[in-house]
């Protein structure tokens, strides 16, 4: 059973349509990270599956109607909607108590042991700590639940890099365990990359790519072609071409990696390359029929 | 439909999943709890008044052998009021406290946690939406009004201890002072007043609150008194009538007539406590129909409404 399975997924706000037929199917086991410009539907996206809001088309998660059993579904699913949800006025040992109170898969043990790694009083209110110490005390909280889902839209958003590092740091030593799924939206798409295994682009309420990690390597190249091949790099038809200090660097998709060699120096692009490349090609002016071919096999 | 037993494949078998099955009522409980966290002047308010009241008749104590001996020339009824008043005083100040913290606070409680988006954080947990704003309305209707019985109690208590000792030591008898105070009557007047008005005859008010709480995106407080008002207004404009306004006055106060508390001191030893009449009033029963509709109404709200 995959964990997340959506089908012609759909959602107005008035006239403003923020998912407009999502197909998407998330097997269990795995860490997806969701990635999208801003607006691109990816918190409507992750409030449909987490139950907070209706949606039309088909979706079970962990094989429920999160609509519908909202309720029952978050005994096996947890989120961290942003950094900032933690209600400031509760106290540290109010919050832990309370979830243990209403969670039957709390396990205070483990929330107390990874507090006790931080510099976090029990004794303080939410609204007395630092921003980062609000983070470790919701991925403690979160941590500590025996989840079979984790939900993360934004969790570093405002966090410096210190924090932001030790939050993924915890999440893949402390807790990911290879059968537990997580979806992670980030902006800082950099700190994910080697965080994920599956990659998802979002844009304008459409799933505009996919791929998991291996595949994405082995795909894509980007090369900092010499300037004397340029002619010939072109002539491979790369998906997308950037200037940096005046060197063209040029990023193909499943080109043959020893034609590459050829032209200049090849190396796995970052995803935010990739998500430029593909996102603006779709905003942008097409580029050369390239576009189609990503899609394959991805959206619909 | 979803069942645990999923067909498993390979090596995401679906876990025995061990949960220690939770009491259903603890998710309750704990949600209970929190407002208390939450909303700290749910017992700090009247506790203070409370305090301000002890304080306050430190003052009587200075009077009381004084008050003693002029009220020995009254009769009965006169002199029982001279010894107790302070007492209902204590009584009236404190519930005073608990409805008007009872007003604020079912009017922030399912509006704030949509502003400050905490709401997101309760909804990520197994907690549905029905369970918080019954046990929100569970503050309401019990919580409040236990504590504030229980407050009275304690700080009663203290007064008669302290009035006592003054009897006792200006050479009055206590006994004949407490014959005359008919303390368990304040106490016993007090809980009635609190089940029968503010219990069930407030409760669908307290109710609409909640809903107003839970629907508005902003001033939930303008929400719920302006509409009224205007309904008022309109009615007195295009019809020359007042039946809303009426219903209104009937709602605020007119629960004391059907609780036989009607012109007279709520506290009053010699009030009328027959429930049997105002179990059999229609205004008691719809009101309770109402407030039941108005939770269900607020918990689908809650259900749906985002983040502010």
């Amino acid at each position: 059973m995959p964990c997340i399975e959506a089908r012609s997924l759909r959602k107005a706000f008035g006239t403003t349509v923020a998912l407009d037929g999502v197909d998407l199917r998330v097997e269990e086991g795995r860490i997806l990270g969701l990635i999208g410009p801003n607006g691109a539907g990816k918190t409507t996206a992750l409030n449909a599956i987490l139950g907070l809001i209706p949606y039309e088309g088909q979706l079970r998660v962990l094989g429920r109607d999160p609509w519908i059993e909202r309720e029952r579904l978050m005994c096996d699913v947890s989120f961290i909607a942003d950094v900032a949800v933690l209600p400031r006025w509760i106290r540290v040992s109010e919050a832990i108590d309370y979830v243990a109170g209403v969670h039957p898969r709390f396990d205070r043990a483990k929330a107390e042991a990874f507090l006790g790694r931080t510099t976090i009083q029990r004794s303080s209110k939410v609204r007395e700590l630092s921003k980062g110490m609000v983070a470790q005390l919701h991925l403690a909280l979160v941590m500590a639940i025996d989840a079979r889902l984790l939900v993360l839209d934004e969790p570093t958003l405002g966090l410096d890099i210190l924090y932001r590092k030790q939050f993924y740091d915890s999440l893949l030593n402390d807790y990911y365990d290879r059968t537990r799924t997580i979806i992670v939206t980030t902006h800082q798409v950099e700190e994910i990359q080697h965080v994920i295994t599956d990659l998802m682009f979002i844009d304008r309420g459409r799933i505009v790519f996919g791929c998991n990690m291996e595949e994405f390597e082995l795909r894509y190249a980007e090369v900092t072609v010499k300037p004397d091949r340029l002619a010939a790099a072109r002539a491979l038809k790369p998906m997308h071409e950037r200037q940096v200090l005046g060197r063209s660097i040029l990023l193909f998709d499943q080109a043959d990696r020893q034609q590459l060699a050829a032209l200049g120096e090849v190396r796995t692009p970052s995803i935010a390359d990739l998500f430029v490349a593909v996102i603006g090609n779709q905003s942008g002016a097409p580029q050369a029929g390239n576009v189609p071919r990503q899609f394959e096999g991805v959206t619909r | 439909m979803t069942t645990l037993s999923q067909t498993g494949n390979g090596p995401f078998e679906p876990q025995p999943a061990p949960a220690a099955a939770l009491a259903p009522t603890r998710p309750f409980y704990w949600s209970v709890r929190r407002e208390l966290f939450e909303y700290r002047s749910i017992y700090l308010a009247p506790l203070a008044i409370g305090g301000v009241v002890l304080l306050g008749f430190l003052f009587v104590l200075v009077r009381l052998p004084r008050t003693l001996q002029t009220a020995m020339a009254m009769e009965p009824l006169a002199h029982r009021h001279a010894v107790a008043q302070p007492f209902d005083v204590a009584a009236s100040l404190i519930m005073m406290a608990a409805f008007i913290v009872s007003i604020f606070y079912s009017l922030d409680c399912l509006y704030g946690e949509r502003r400050d988006r905490s709401i997101l954080f309760w909804k990520s947990l197994p907690v549905s939406d029905l369970t918080t704003v019954l046990a929100k309305a569970c503050v309401l209707l019990l919580v409040l009004q236990v504590l504030s019985f229980a407050i009275t109690l304690v700080v009663e208590t203290i007064m008669l201890l302290l009035s006592s000792a003054v009897v006792a030591g200006s050479g009055f008898s206590v006994a004949d002072y407490w014959n005359r105070l008919e303390l368990y009557q304040t106490l016993w007047g007090l809980a009635y007043h609190l089940v029968t008005v503010h219990m069930l005859w407030y409760a669908p008010l307290y109710c609409w609150l909640l809903l107003v709480s839970a629907w508005s995106r902003r001033t939930p407080f303008l929400w719920a008194v302006l509409p009224p008002f205007a309904v008022v207004i309109f009615e007195k404009i295009a019809f020359h009538t007042s039946y809303f306004l009426n219903f209104l006055i009937y709602r605020f106060s007119g629960g004391q007539e059907a609780t036989g508390t009607a012109n007279a001191n709520m506290l009053d030893p010699d009030m009328h406590m027959t429930p049997g009449p105002f179990l059999l009033t229609s205004g008691l029963w719809l009101g309770l129909v109402f407030a039941a509709v108005f939770l269900l109404v607020a918990a689908r709200l809650r259900r749906q409404r985002s983040p502010l």
